[in-house]
């Protein structure tokens, strides 16, 4: 089977079980949205206390479980880490910031697209932009510098969270909150939820789908292979839910599930997300992957990412229905700067050690 | 001896861009390029064979040697 089409399958097979997950009790475009379930499972923990967003969503959990047992099945398992992790936490910080602004990853802005929210044509746009500058710096020599290996048990760590997370979903100790209205308390069943992030999981590690990596590939090498499987969760998805959820099918800018349109903020929310996808080398979706492979840094992206959505709801920066906050969009701009001025500053000084080496070669 | 492109450890794209920059700068010169990932084994591959270049691949433990030519 030639690269195109098995990108399209595989992007196909993650289209066509969001939308059993929706048809099934996921809240409105919401198959899957890796910010929006850290966030939910963030809540589930108590670390932010917004009743309306508690729950430890199984998908995520089946996502690692997929993905870490094909990756040691397949000789992809290796742990690794030590490029840059301080900062990584804070790119996923700032990430899912960006993407509670929008309300929703780029995996989500995809979905929602497919069930006629035009917010999510706003959001890709930034996305794009985002992306677009964060080629930039890639461009200029920003890096994070190179992950070594890591102690085996390292590997380990991501999945055996992921065990206490089940367990914690299916004993339901006093102490985990589990949401009794709002999105946090709409989902299909936990098996069904479990066994679809399973297969997504294995079809996102064997493909290695990147809702980032498929428009940066297309703007920075010409390459449109991830573009494919992009195409394909977005095409399968829109018929799918044309067939089964058609009744929830919604084209336009109003009235859309977990959505807002102030046009300017969902634009800058996703602008925010695309640059820290790209300086990450990866979405979140991805990280979450990777972090299931052994990728200890990708574990500490996600770690920033859940403590991000903690923050956001503990400080009033996440966007609801109604709109975004003020809090948010002064939390969405600092981000901005803060994404920035690193970017900047890891790009000068990787320049200014090449302008020393040469320096160094040209006065030997 | 060809050029080196030394890419272990670097994450996802940044051994792609490496490979694109050394080939760019000599474009009939070979190069060998190592990587430790699969991942950035088949993306280096993509791009090269997309490029016009042959890609051979040595394994090496749990690294990768990459040999491009034109």
């Amino acid at each position: 089977m030639d690269g195109k089409r098995k990108m399209f399958i595989s992007g196909g097979i993650i289209g066509l079980i969001a939308t059993i997950l929706m048809k099934f009790g996921n809240p409105g475009n919401m198959g899957f949205c890796i910010a929006c379930f850290y966030r939910d499972i963030a809540g589930a923990l108590g670390l932010h206390r917004a009743p309306v967003v508690q729950y430890i969503r199984p998908e995520i959990i089946g996502f690692i479980f997929g993905a870490f047992i094909i990756a040691i099945a397949k000789g992809d398992f290796k742990p690794r880490g030590g490029s840059s992790p301080f900062i990584r936490f804070f790119l996923g910080f700032f990430l899912v910031i960006g993407a509670l602004m929008f309300l929703g990853c780029p995996l989500r802005m995809i979905l929602r697209l497919a069930n006629g929210d035009l917010n999510a044509l706003t959001g890709l746009i930034g996305y794009l932009v985002g992306i677009f500058v964060g080629i930039q710096f890639l461009k200029k020599g920003y890096t994070l510098g190179r992950s070594t290996e890591q102690a085996k048990i390292s590997g380990y760590i991501t999945p055996a969270i992921a065990l206490v997370l089940l367990i914690f979903l299916l004993v339901k100790p006093a102490f985990i909150f589990f949401s009794t209205e709002g999105p946090g308390s709409m989902a299909a069943p936990i098996a069904l939820s479990l066994i679809a992030g399973i297969i997504v999981g294995i079809v996102l590690q064997r493909s290695r789908i990147c809702t980032a990596g498929g428009f940066r590939d297309a703007m920075l090498i010409r390459d449109y292979h991830f573009l494919w499987g992009i195409l394909g969760i977005f095409l399968v998805n829109l018929i799918a839910n044309l067939v089964l959820n058609f009744q929830s099918f919604n084209l336009g800018f109003v009235g859309q599930p977990i959505a807002h349109n102030s046009h300017l903020w969902n634009f800058l929310g996703m602008v925010l997300a695309g640059i820290c996808s790209v300086l990450l080398g990866g979405c979140p979706v991805r990280q979450t992957i990777l972090a299931s492979e052994g990728d200890t840094d990708a574990g500490i992206t996600i770690l920033g990412v859940i403590v991000g959505a903690a923050f956001a709801h503990n400080f009033g920066l996440a966007s609801s229905g109604e709109g975004p906050t003020t809090n948010g969009k002064i939390a969405v701009i600092i981000g901005l700067i803060v994404v920035l001025t690193t970017a900047y500053s890891i790009v000068k000084q990787a320049n200014q050690i090449r302008y020393e080496k040469k320096e160094g070669v040209n006065n030997a | 001896m060809p050029k080196i492109v030394d890419a272990r450890g670097r994450s996802c794209p940044e051994p792609v861009i490496m490979t694109k920059n050394a080939l760019e700068s000599n474009p009939d010169e070979p190069i060998q390029v190592l990587v430790d990932s699969q991942v950035a084994v088949e993306n280096i591959t993509r791009f090269a064979t997309g490029k016009g270049y042959t890609v051979d691949r040595e394994k090496d433990g749990e690294e990768y040697i990459l040999n491009i030519r034109k």
